[in-house]
């Protein structure tokens, strides 16, 4: 599904971080574009 | 969703096109991730970035969903994402954001 | 070869609140918000807490060192009814506002804040009724007093009130056109050496520590403290230091967002350990910034402006004395480049590789404390349980390394974590919060080892995606 897709990773610190979802991506063959990790404390 | 980010995707969908585009979100909280969500199909719900107004209709997964993960190959799952698989509450998560693919009910 | 020192010791810690309510308007979310809608603005201001309110709230009982965190009662906490708690802690205190305007007066060795008659009259008689009230610099308040409003007036002042009520005090910017030095800015880093002082005159005093014999000071607060030149100039230890009366102290800041206080720590002890200084005091003032951060979500569930509280923190490292709790140099978990951003990976590298390097598992830790933000400030704002989830991760992966079975994960949870109790200033949450109570488990209770994570979003400055972390174990002294 993420083949060659442009992906997104919008990640937060204290669940899943940006980089975490976008060594997924990648790994699953996307092209990340665009990699944040929000922090809410 | 923080104003840069917002800044940065209206600037790749202009891009790429917002058909071209998967978002993932990696929130811990339902609530949190179902207002990421909205932010980039719908527009930013509180007015403050360049996303406000912008319908741009990506499509937006929670990383937990089935679709994501079974993408992924385990081993890199296990490192990256492992144990937070259960710790969180991945239905919830992936509910608030599927939610969100779905066309807005029509206001009566 | 000749067998290692004795690893060093943290002898004290104490800690301290202000309830600054007024002061709440500052903090970076409201300070954008407030301006503009003045219905919001009016709602605010009408949500603020009384101080006997915010004595009585249970957190900031825990917070203070009265109770520990996991004697706090069931939520909802802000049902407290005030008048039954104090404001004084064995070492600690909540300071309620007008006193803490007259602490920054006389704190303020650039004469930058001027107090109204009315208001410096007040302070200086609660102040000069305060247990430390011979090491506070009463005489600046009567230098400060003087025009407010014409000194708001001024370009980049900061007004300041108390409560909803009236300006009543004015910070002038340091320089006119020093975005560095703005009056809001230097409220910030004023309030952070206010509050750090405080902390560290309370240690002194319950300690009965000669100020003379204290070598160094660590600041490990979240103010950068500079001018345009040089914004993160730092060392606000050493006007700490000044202004608790330490004459033979230096000091330097350690920066590692909300992580520093724990390298902090580390070096204070390393600094021992070499023998290069023998009394180094760690200490952080609040962060005026995160206050009201979450406001919005507490307005939206009918509650108070819950972040209206400064905290101060102090801790005192020292040679082995032969009762205070080690501090385990050989233990010290770090977050490295290559380790991975992920939350299971941080808590590998911060909690379970110093355990395998001790030998040790889990188990062998009674209290682990990270990141205790008060989950009651963080829900309603759609941020969940910060140290819950923390526990949950950190249960999980003791079960996956067999320390535990899966159907102990509750009570693994339960017995070696403790609800969150700081205020949102990630640097107190990070674990350093948790200091006065794993020193009374360590010395009088039934703990042997604690530890202690410390995580910092470094993300956020943009100049890495990467967070850090550093982990310590404290122990039972030995002899």
């Amino acid at each position: 599904m993420l083949e060659n897709r442009y992906v997104i990773a919008l990640g937060e610190r204290d669940g899943i971080s940006g980089p975490a979802i976008a060594a997924c991506a990648e790994a699953a063959g996307a092209k990340v574009v665009f990699v944040s990790t929000e922090c809410f404390v | 969703m923080d104003l840069d980010s917002q800044e940065q995707i209206l600037k790749l969908s202009e891009l790429h096109g917002p058909s071209q585009l998967t978002v993932i979100i990696g929130a811990p909280d339902p609530e949190a991730a179902e207002i990421t969500a909205e932010t980039v199909v719908r527009g930013d719900p509180s007015y403050a970035g360049a996303l406000a107004g912008a319908q741009l209709g990506l499509d937006v997964y929670h990383v937990l969903d089935e679709s994501i993960s079974s993408d992924v190959p385990s081993d890199v799952w296990e490192a990256q994402i492992g144990v937070m698989a259960d710790v969180l509450e991945a239905d919830a998560l992936v509910a608030a954001v599927a939610g969100m693919r779905e066309p807005p009910s029509e206001p009566s | 070869m000749a067998e290692l020192k004795k690893d060093p010791v943290v002898v004290a810690a104490t800690q301290v609140l202000a309830h600054v309510p007024g002061m709440a308007r500052h903090g970076s979310k409201p300070s954008r918000e407030l301006p503009r809608d003045p219905a919001v603005e009016a709602e605010f201001l009408g949500s603020l807490r009384s101080f006997d309110e915010a004595v009585a709230y249970p957190p900031h009982q825990a917070f203070v060192g009265a109770i520990h965190p996991r004697a706090l009662p069931a939520r909802p906490w802000t049902d407290t009814p005030p008048g039954q708690a104090s404001r004084w802690a064995p070492g600690g205190e909540v300071m309620p506002e007008e006193e803490f305007l007259g602490l920054l007066a006389s704190v303020d060795t650039a004469g930058l804040l001027t107090l109204g008659a009315d208001l410096a009259e007040r302070a200086l008689g609660a102040l000069g009724d305060h247990p430390l009230a011979k090491h506070f610099a009463l005489g600046q308040l009567e230098r400060a007093t003087g025009d407010v409003e014409a000194a708001a007036d001024g370009v980049a002042a900061c007004p300041i009130h108390v409560g909803a009520g009236p300006m009543e005090a004015s910070l002038r910017a340091g320089d006119d056109v020093d975005q560095s030095l703005t009056g809001a800015v230097l409220l910030e880093n004023l309030a952070a050496k206010a509050t750090a002082t405080l902390a560290l005159l309370h240690l002194l005093d319950k300690e009965q520590i000669d100020p003379a014999s204290v070598d160094y000071v660590i600041g490990c607060g979240e103010e950068a403290v500079g001018d345009r030149y040089q914004r993160g100039g730092g060392n606000l230890a050493k006007a700490v230091a000044e202004a608790a009366g330490l004459s033979e102290a230096s000091g330097m800041d350690v920066k590692d967002f909300c992580a520093a206080p724990i390298p902090a720590l580390v070096v204070a002890a390393s600094l021992v350990k070499a023998g290069v200084f023998r009394r180094v005091a760690v200490v952080a003032g609040g962060s005026l910034a995160k206050l009201g951060m979450k406001f919005q979500g507490h307005l939206r569930n009918r509650l108070p402006v819950l972040e209206d509280v400064l905290g101060g923190a102090a801790a005192l490292v020292e040679g082995d004395d032969g009762a205070s709790p080690t501090l385990r140099l050989d233990a010290v978990g770090r977050h490295r480049v290559a380790a991975g951003g992920s939350a299971p990976q941080i808590m590998e590298s911060l909690a379970m590789e110093p355990l395998v390097r001790l030998g040790l598992t889990t188990t062998d830790i009674d209290d682990f404390a990270t990141e205790l933000h008060n989950p009651e400030i963080t829900e309603p704002q759609g941020s969940g349980n910060v140290p819950e989830r923390n526990y949950k991760t950190l249960a999980a992966l003791a079960a996956r390394r067999g320390d535990i079975s899966r159907d102990e994960i509750a009570s693994f949870v339960e017995s070696r974590g403790m609800p969150g109790f700081a205020p949102t200033q990630g640097h107190l949450a990070s674990g350093l919060c948790y200091l006065p109570h794993a020193l009374d488990r360590l010395k009088s209770g039934d703990a042997t080892r604690s530890m202690i994570i410390a995580k910092g979003s470094l993300f956020l400055g943009r100049m890495s995606q990467l967070s850090d972390g550093m982990s310590v174990v404290l122990e039972r002294n030995r002899q």
